[in-house]
């Protein structure tokens, strides 16, 4: 059955990773619904949160592919119910509107956005929210005129109450010291 | 050199700023490579200038063309177990790779290939040659990097030979922009030991480990499967002393060939769409099945809803991503398999499997019956490539290096060929690149000049890269070369006879003569028709202390079996053309 799934990978932040990633998608003609790349809580690690719709199966298998590429830490997936996660979206509408009618203001009140920017010719509005809530947003606005739409990707929390990667990593330093110590002792009879 | 002379030359230009060039020269050398593979363009000449005067440090070879290069660098790489190199130019000197990277990422061959690139304030301009070899060749390389800066190439190539050779290998391709390579650096250089975010090898789970032996101390018909895993991580004698231990019969994987001696009495032959009938039947009668370093190619497994769905599966094997990718298993034990079976070894019982071998043994009988004898001793006038394998390994004794291509003539090379030593089979597995043999051959001999190497080719894969007998010619390269000439792309053929209705579009193919060709080459050679002449000139062939060329005409329409039709499930294999429905 197919689902909306979160992918979240941690690594290190090198030029062309992200080329590195999405390939993985589209040798398998996965679409990827939204993505985001910045940097992690820990220096100098990037965070990917990729949102695809597709049979776990496949997800679980591109997460691995993902994991097995060298500059990749970690990579996990979650279902949309294991992970908190919300996107941003701006609505660029006319001042005008605005100022004719009250009946924007509550549209605005009502879905706890937020002006960002008002100028005589364009106010621009903020609202952070799942996509249907964004989407409903926008809906509402069509009436008056949006000149301008966008929306993030998305970023995604899980529920566990620490960040997994810092324990990740300290378990794989202990891995990475043991294996360098074999690998040194291994490498004289080369 | 001596190693004192070495050491001083090394301290005293420690503090010596030298060219990135020569940076890429001494790296290569410091990771003890023998031998380079290449050709040289505007964009690595540098680099060639640099290797000039290290020439009696590091040999180069000269092919003549990169793709030659690269397989070349491939059949080194199987061969010897070290890292092939390979050293071309930028754009189609680049690209020109990228075939035999594809073939060395699939069949886990560890290769580092270093590309020359335009100056780095150029890319991106479309300038001459530039072509983006790393985003080109980013979904074929485990790993890929650009330097444009000199201070780069010692610790980047460090990486890229421990990249390409650790966990499960694979090719690594390094592009080096022009200015790096004129460009100064103050050179040290630190092998590579660890990367942060690269696991090359999970340590060994015990539950799993326990768990497994339960399985196999409690299987009633176990078979194992192991495949060129074995060969990377140099598990030959831990596989045949946990066989032997265990009583297990065991099946190799195309790549797996040589692994183990073909005559060992647990060796039940080849799985696969054509391999030996008894492995492919029995895995859907076996209630367990022991995956060693292989990962369930669709040749091996054919129709997935019907394989071995009656057996308890354990997948021993380095990469996780391999595990549950195409099989579903019960015990996954990941890691290196030689320390897997190690101490696997000493949690299973001594047993023995005499009923359920002589199954395996009464397959085989079936298949000699119905194949085998008629394949070697064919009642047609036209020689059978099985008689001609067959014959050169009793030539050799079992002790050659066999390189083949692919179709008819790789088949029929590995179900006729006998091994008595490992990393004594070369073939393009997972890719299946015609134009393979004749270059990896090459390599194979330079990286074991002590064997000897024969290669099987057909008349079509040697037209793809018959070039590189320029390169055989050139290096006076004892490499015996085999074509098996049926003056068709022989399997393609096959399949258009059995399941397109004998519509043979587009392969009868025109061949030159290729002994003339050969002694254009000033390579001798010579041309067998019939039967009464192939022994002797087998003979002449093996003796000759340079290269050889033999061209042996074939039965034009010959076909190889057994044969599990493509998704046909393993134990529908057919073991004769009236079979198929």
């Amino acid at each position: 059955m197919k689902q909306e799934y979160i992918i979240s990978a941690y690594s290190e932040n090198h030029i062309g990773l992200l080329n590195r990633i999405t390939i993985i998608f589209t040798r398998r003609k996965v679409n990827i619904e939204s993505i985001t790349a910045s940097e992690s809580a820990i220096e100098g690690i990037s965070k990917l949160t990729i949102v695809v719709n597709d049979e776990k199966d496949k997800v679980v298998n591109i997460t691995k592919q993902i994991e097995k590429q060298v500059e990749v830490l970690k990579a996990f997936y979650h279902t949309n119910d294991e992970m908190i996660f919300q996107e941003i979206a701006l609505y660029k509408v006319p001042t005008q509107a605005l100022m004719e009618t009250n009946q924007l203001e509550t549209l605005i009140r009502q879905h706890n956005a937020r002006i960002l920017e008002i100028t005589p010719e364009y106010t621009v509005i903020e609202k952070t929210g799942h996509k249907e809530e964004t989407q409903e947003l926008f809906d509402g606005l069509v009436e008056y005129g949006v000149l301008q739409f966008i929306r993030s990707g998305r970023v995604a929390i899980t529920r566990s109450p620490i960040e997994k990667l810092s324990v990740f990593l300290n378990e794989r330093d202990a891995l990475l010291e043991k294996m360098e110590s074999r690998s040194r002792l291994r490498s004289p009879k080369k | 050199m001596t190693a004192k002379d070495k050491e001083t030359r090394r301290s005293k230009q420690q503090n010596v700023e030298i060219s990135g060039s020569e940076a890429v020269i001494r790296s290569l050398i410091e990771e003890g490579t023998e031998i380079i593979f290449g050709y040289p363009g505007g964009q690595i000449m540098p680099v060639y200038d640099a290797l000039y005067d290290y020439r009696n440090a590091l040999r180069h070879i000269l092919t003549r063309h990169e793709q030659g290069a690269v397989h070349a660098a491939q059949g080194y790489a199987r061969a010897t177990g070290k890292v092939g190199v390979c050293l071309v130019t930028s754009g189609p000197g680049a690209t020109n790779l990228i075939t035999g990277i594809a073939d060395a990422m699939i069949d886990s061959t560890p290769l580092v290939c270093i590309t020359g690139q335009v100056a780095s304030h150029l890319l991106g301009s479309d300038a001459f040659q530039e072509s983006d070899v790393i985003g080109i060749s980013m979904p074929v390389t485990k790993w890929n990097f650009q330097i444009t800066s000199p201070d780069e190439i010692p610790s980047t190539l460090a990486q890229a030979f421990y990249i390409a050779a650790s966990g499960r290998p694979g090719p690594v391709l390094i592009d080096i922009t022009k200015d790096a390579q004129f460009g100064k650096l103050k050179y040290k250089y630190e092998k590579c030991h660890k990367i942060r975010s690269y696991i090359p090898e999970f340590p060994v789970n015990k539950d799993k480990l326990n768990q497994a032996a339960e399985l196999i101390n409690s299987a009633k018909k176990p078979f194992l499967l192991f495949g060129q895993g074995v060969i990377l991580s140099g598990a030959e004698m831990e596989l045949q002393h946990f066989i032997e231990k265990t009583g297990i019969p065991a099946a190799w994987t195309l790549l797996g060939l040589s692994a183990l001696n073909t005559d060992h009495p647990l060796n039940m032959g080849m799985l696969g769409m054509h391999g030996n009938y008894g492995p492919n039947i029995k895995t859907n009668e076996c209630d367990l099945l022991i995956a060693v370093g292989m990962r369930f190619d669709d040749r091996v497994t054919g129709n997935l809803n019907t394989y071995a769905k009656q057996a308890k599966i354990i997948h021993i094997e380095i990469d996780p991503a391999e595990i549950n990718k195409i099989v579903k298993t019960d015990v996954a034990l990941l890691g290196d398999a030689k320390r897997i079976l190690r101490m696997l070894k000493i949690l299973v019982k001594k047993r023995k499997h005499p009923a359920w071998i002589k199954e395996f043994n009464l397959a085989r009988e079936i298949e000699n019956k119905k194949i085998i004898q008629s394949d070697l001793n064919p009642v047609n006038a036209g020689l059978s490539m099985a008689e001609i394998v067959n014959n050169v390994a009793a030539l050799t004794n079992n002790t050659a290096i066999v390189v083949s291509d692919v179709g008819q003539n790789q088949m029929a090379a590995a179900r006729y060929s006998k091994f008595t030593s490992s990393r004594s089979h070369i073939t393009s597995g997972g890719l299946g690149t015609m134009g393979f043999g004749l270059p990896a051959a090459i390599g194979a001999k330079f990286g074991m000049n002590d064997r000897e190497v024969v290669l099987f080719v057909g008349d079509g894969g040697m037209q793809m890269t018959i070039q590189e007998l320029g390169t055989i010619a050139q290096e006076n390269l004892p490499v015996k070369i085999v074509i098996m000439n049926n003056r068709f792309l022989g399997m393609v053929r096959q399949w258009q006879e059995l399941f397109f209705e004998k519509r043979y579009s587009f392969t009868e193919i025109f061949s030159p003569d290729f002994v003339k060709v050969a002694d254009a080459y000033g390579i001798p050679g010579q041309l067998v028709k019939e039967r009464e002449n192939l022994e002797t000139a087998l003979q002449t062939m093996l003796s000759a202390k340079g290269p050889y060329l033999l061209e042996i005409m074939v039965e034009k329409e010959d076909n190889i079996f057994p044969m599990v039709p493509a998704g046909a499930s393993v134990s529908d294999i057919l073991l004769c053309a009236d079979d198929v429905k």
